[in-house]
C-alpha cells in the first residue's frame, strides 16, 4: 500500500481518519524577545544572530527548516573575501547598473559587506565551504591557499561554489544548540499589530498548525519576516509538475501579512516572463550554457558546436576565455546586462540561426568535451549540491546510467516560447508569466537596520524588496536578527489587542465550519486567471480596475464559500487568501505608476513613454485603515553605502574594516 | 449475429471501485516495504506534507497528496535506510541523453 486509494481499498473508512490530534481554535500562548517567521536560510541566520545577542528566539517554520527554503546552493554570490580583490561597492554597482537604479542598494551593499563573515560562520557550524578533500586540485578556478572554488569570473574570485546541501542542516543544528524554539509544520496568519504615536508597532503573530489546527499567539518585542516574495500569482497548476511557480509555501504568505498590517512596499509592480533553463522539466536537469551549467559548451543534434561570444560579440576561441573579463572589462558577473560587466554566453542569435538551417535541434550539453575539473565542477559539484537537484537529478540521472565524461544531455530549449522556455527573449504568455524574474522583484522597504515601516518588524532574505539570493538570504537574515535582538533587549512587551485575535480566529476557521464548500485548488487557479487577464501585458487602467473589481468580488463572496475537511488543506486555503492581498498590492502599485518601464517589465498601454526621466523613481503602496496609500522614494535612497553601512555598524567586526 | 461470452480471466479478477480519478501525477516516491521501517522521518521532513504516518506502526507512509510534490527529494535525503524511498520523476519530467561515440539514446 503507499497511496491513499489503495489505503481505502485495504483499510476502508479507517484511511479517511486524520492521522494527527485535531484541536481547532485551542490556543496556545507564545512570549518571546524575537519571533522570526520563516525558517529557510534568511530565518535560520536570523534566529541564530538573535539568539547570540541574548534574545529569546521562537523560530516558525511551514516546512521544517533542517531543509526548507533552500534546500541547498551551488553559488555563493557577490562576496569579497580574502582571494579577491573585488569590493562591496563593486558588488552593488554592477547590479545597480544593470537594474537601472531599480534595486536594493541597501540590502545588497548589507549582504555584500558581511557575505564572507557568514559563510565562515556557517562553516563554523558544520557547513562545507573548501575544497579540503583536494578534489579541484589546481583548477583555475581554486584558490590554492583557502581551498575556496569560485564560478564565472576566474580571475577576480569573488562568486564562490559551495557544498549548499550541507548548509540548512548545520543551520537547523544550530538554533538547536542555541536553545531557539522552533515550530514546524505551523503557518503564520497575521501579524498583531498595536498604534504607536502616528504609526503601527508589530507586538507578535498568530499562526495555525497545518497539522492540529491548533492556534497559536505569539507575543515578540521583535518580530522578523522571513517568508518569500510570492511566485504563484499569475500561474497554477500541479498537475504540471516542474513548473517553476508551484513553489511550496512560497505563495505570498510574507508580503501578505505585511500587507494586511500597513506596512510600506516598493516595487510591486515589476514583472516578467520566466527564463529558467529546462522550463518544466527538473530544475538544472537539462542540457544548458547558464548557471549552475556555466560554462558548459553546447551543440547540435549533428554535433556542431554552438560559439560563445564576450560582451562585444567577438567569438570565444576555448572555454577558459569563458571565465574571464573580456578586454575593457574589470570583472565579470552572470546576470550583469550592463555591457560593462556581462558574461560571455552562447551567441544572442541562435534563434534565427536554427530557423535559417545553420544548427539543427535538439540541442545538447556536451559535458564530454569539458576539461576535467569543468565537468567535475558542472556534473558533481553544482548539479550535486543546488537546491533541488541532488536527488533529482544528480542521484538519478546517475543511477540510469547517465555518465558526463561520454553523455550529452539534451536541451530543451526550442524555438517557441511554450510550454519550454524559448531561445528568442520576450516571450511572455500571461500565464506563463511570474513576479520576481532574475530574483528582483518588490517586497518590503526597510531602513539601514531592516526595519520595515513598521516600528517592531524587520524583514530579511526574499521578504525584502529587490532581494537576491541564498547569501543575501543568509547574510541579511543574518544582520536582522542582530538588529532586531538589539531593539528587543530594549523595548517592555506591548499586550497585543484581544480584538484583533479574536477576529483572526473567526477569519481563520471559518472555511472548518462549512461543507460542500469551494476548493482550494479552483480559488487558486480563479486568482492566478484574474492576474493574467487584468494585470499582464500590456496593463492600461481599465484593466486593472477589473482586475481590483475582480479581487474584491473574490474576497467578498468567493472566500465566504470555501471549505476545507482538514488542517492541511486549511493552511492551503489560507495561503490562497493570501494570494489575494499580495495580488491587491501589485495591483496597486501597477495602478500608481504611471509610465512604461522596461527595467520593471511593465508596459501600460494608457502610458506609452518607456522609462520617463520623471518616473524614474520607487513608488511604494501600503494599506492604512483600509486605504491605499501611494508614496514614492528617490533612486538610491539608502545614501552612501559605506558610510551609512559605518554609521549603523559601529562595532561590528568582521572580515571588511572600516 | 450471434454473441458469445468468454469466461472471466482468473488473473484479472472481478473487482472494481467506485472512486474518483487520482491526483496526477500520483507516485513522487515509490515505498519498498521491505526496507522502510516506517520511522516517519520523510514525512516530517516534507515541506509541502505529501505523505502522513501509516495507522499500522512500522508500515511505510501513506502518500496523500502526490500533486503537491515539489519533487526535491529532501525525503530520500532524509531516508536513514537505503532502498526505502525511491524518487520517481513523472513521466513529462524525464530527460534524454546521447551518448556521444556510440549515438545511441537513452533516457532518465
Amino acid at each position: 500500500m503507499s497511496d491513499w486509494f489503495e489505503a481505502l481499498e485495504s483499510m476502508g473508512p479507517a484511511a479517511i481518519a486524520w492521522p494527527y490530534p485535531v484541536r481547532y481554535g485551542v490556543e496556545t500562548d507564545v512570549e518571546c524577545d524575537v519571533a522570526v517567521l520563516g525558517g529557510g536560510p534568511a530565518g535560520c541566520m536570523a534566529a541564530i544572530s538573535a539568539a547570540r545577542a541574548g534574545a529569546n528566539v521562537v523560530l516558525i517554520d511551514k516546512g521544517h527548516p533542517k531543509r526548507s527554503g533552500g534546500g541547498g546552493v551551488d553559488h555563493w554570490l557577490n562576496t569579497p573575501n580574502p582571494a579577491s580583490t573585488i569590493t562591496p561597492e563593486e558588488c552593488v554597482d554592477w547590479e545597480l547598473e544593470s537594474y537601472n537604479g531599480y534595486c536594493n542598494g541597501l540590502s545588497r551593499y548589507i549582504a555584500a559587506r558581511e557575505g564572507y563573515d557568514t559563510l565562515l560562520e556557517i562553516e563554523q557550524m558544520g557547513g562545507k565551504i573548501r575544497d579540503t578533500g583536494d578534489e579541484f586540485k589546481n583548477a583555475p578556478f581554486r584558490d590554492e591557499k583557502t581551498k575556496f572554488l569560485f564560478a564565472y569570473d576566474y580571475e577576480n574570485k569573488f562568486v564562490f561554489r559551495v557544498w549548499g546541501t550541507t548548509f540548512k542542516p548545520a543551520m537547523y543544528n544550530q538554533c538547536r544548540k542555541l536553545g531557539v524554539q522552533i515550530y514546524t509544520k505551523v503557518m503564520v496568519t497575521s501579524l498583531l499589530t498595536v498604534p504607536h504615536g502616528e504609526g503601527i508597532k508589530v507586538v507578535g503573530a498568530t499562526a495555525v498548525d497545518a497539522r492540529s489546527g491548533e492556534f497559536y499567539v505569539i507575543k515578540a518585542r521583535a518580530t522578523i519576516d522571513c517568508m518569500a516574495f510570492s511566485q504563484a500569482s499569475w500561474l497554477f497548476s500541479s498537475e504540471l509538475t516542474g513548473l517553476p511557480y508551484f513553489h511550496p509555501n512560497v505563495v505570498s504568505d510574507g508580503p501578505a501579512i505585511a500587507w494586511r498590517a500597513g506596512a510600506r512596499f516598493t516595487m510591486m509592480e515589476k514583472s516578467g516572463a520566466t527564463a529558467e533553463p529546462g522550463h518544466a522539466f527538473p530544475h538544472y536537469g537539462t542540457g544548458n550554457p547558464k548557471n549552475t551549467w556555466f560554462p558548459c559548451s553546447m551543440v547540435d543534434a549533428n554535433g556542431k558546436e554552438i560559439p560563445w561570444v564576450d560582451y562585444q560579440g567577438r567569438i570565444l576561441k576555448d572555454v577558459s576565455e569563458r571565465t574571464r573579463p573580456a578586454p575593457g572589462q574589470k570583472f565579470i558577473a552572470e546576470r550583469a546586462q550592463a555591457p560593462k560587466y556581462r558574461c560571455p554566453r552562447i551567441i544572442d542569435d541562435l534563434a534565427e540561426r536554427i530557423r535559417k538551417g545553420e544548427f539543427t535541434l535538439p540541442l545538447y550539453a556536451d559535458l564530454p568535451s569539458m576539461p576535467e575539473h569543468e565537468r567535475k565542477a558542472i556534473w558533481g559539484l553544482m548539479v550535486g549540491e543546488e537546491g533541488r537537484s541532488r536527488v533529482p537529478v544528480f542521484e538519478k540521472y546517475t543511477r540510469a546510467g547517465f555518465d558526463a565524461s561520454r553523455d550529452l544531455l539534451q536541451s530543451y530549449m526550442l524555438l517557441g516560447g511554450e510550454p519550454h522556455s524559448g531561445l528568442q527573449q520576450g516571450i511572455t504568455l500571461p500565464y506563463l508569466r511570474t513576479y520576481g524574474p532574475l530574483a528582483s522583484p518588490g517586497g518590503l522597504v526597510t531602513d539601514w537596520n531592516l526595519r520595515t515601516s513598521l516600528e517592531g518588524l524587520y524583514a530579511a532574505g526574499s521578504a525584502l524588496y529587490a532581494a537576491n539570493y541564498y547569501h543575501h538570504a543568509a547574510a541579511t537574515g543574518r544582520y536582522a536578527g542582530r538588529k532586531a535582538a538589539e531593539y528587543a533587549l530594549k523595548t517592555g512587551t506591548s499586550a497585543p489587542r484581544q480584538k484583533q485575535i479574536e477576529e483572526e480566529k473567526v477569519r481563520v476557521y471559518a472555511p472548518v465550519a462549512r461543507r460542500n464548500g469551494m476548493d482550494w485548488k479552483e480559488l487558486r487557479a480563479g486568482l492566478c486567471r484574474v492576474m493574467q487577464n487584468y494585470c499582464s501585458e500590456p496593463k492600461n487602467e481599465k484593466l486593472l480596475q477589473l482586475g481590483k473589481l475582480w479581487l474584491r468580488d473574490i474576497e467578498e463572496n468567493v472566500f465566504p464559500d470555501v471549505s476545507v475537511p482538514n488542517p492541511h488543506m486549511l493552511m492551503r486555503v489560507l495561503e490562497s487568501f493570501n494570494m489575494l492581498y499580495c495580488d491587491e498590492s501589485i495591483i496597486e502599485a501597477s495602478l500608481a505608476r504611471k509610465a512604461s518601464s522596461t527595467s520593471l517589465g511593465f508596459i501600460r498601454q494608457d502610458y506609452p513613454d518607456i522609462d520617463p526621466p520623471e518616473w524614474h523613481k520607487f513608488i511604494t503602496v501600503e494599506k492604512r485603515n483600509g486605504k491605499v496609500v501611494n508614496g514614492e522614494l528617490p533612486m538610491g535612497f539608502w545614501g552612501p553605502l559605506s558610510d551609512n553601512y559605518v554609521k549603523h555598524n559601529p562595532a561590528y567586526k568582521g572580515f571588511l574594516k572600516g | 449475429m450471434k454473441s458469445k461470452e468468454r469466461g472471466p480471466v482468473k488473473e484479472i479478477g472481478q473487482k472494481a471501485y467506485a472512486v474518483p480519478n487520482r491526483p496526477g501525477p500520483g507516485r513522487p516516491v515509490l515505498f519498498n516495504p521491505d526496507i522502510c521501517n516506517g520511522c516517519n522521518r520523510c514525512v516530517d521532513i516534507c515541506p509541502m506534507e505529501v505523505f502522513i504516518p501509516n495507522p499500522e506502526k512500522g508500515k511505510p507512509p501513506i502518500i496523500l497528496y502526490p500533486e503537491e510534490c515539489w519533487y526535491g527529494g529532501c525525503c530520500v535525503e532524509e531516508c536513514p535506510r537505503q532502498g526505502a524511498i525511491t524518487f520517481n520523476s513523472p513521466l513529462m519530467q524525464r530527460v534524454r541523453w546521447r551518448r556521444k561515440d556510440t549515438e545511441e539514446d537513452f533516457h532518465t
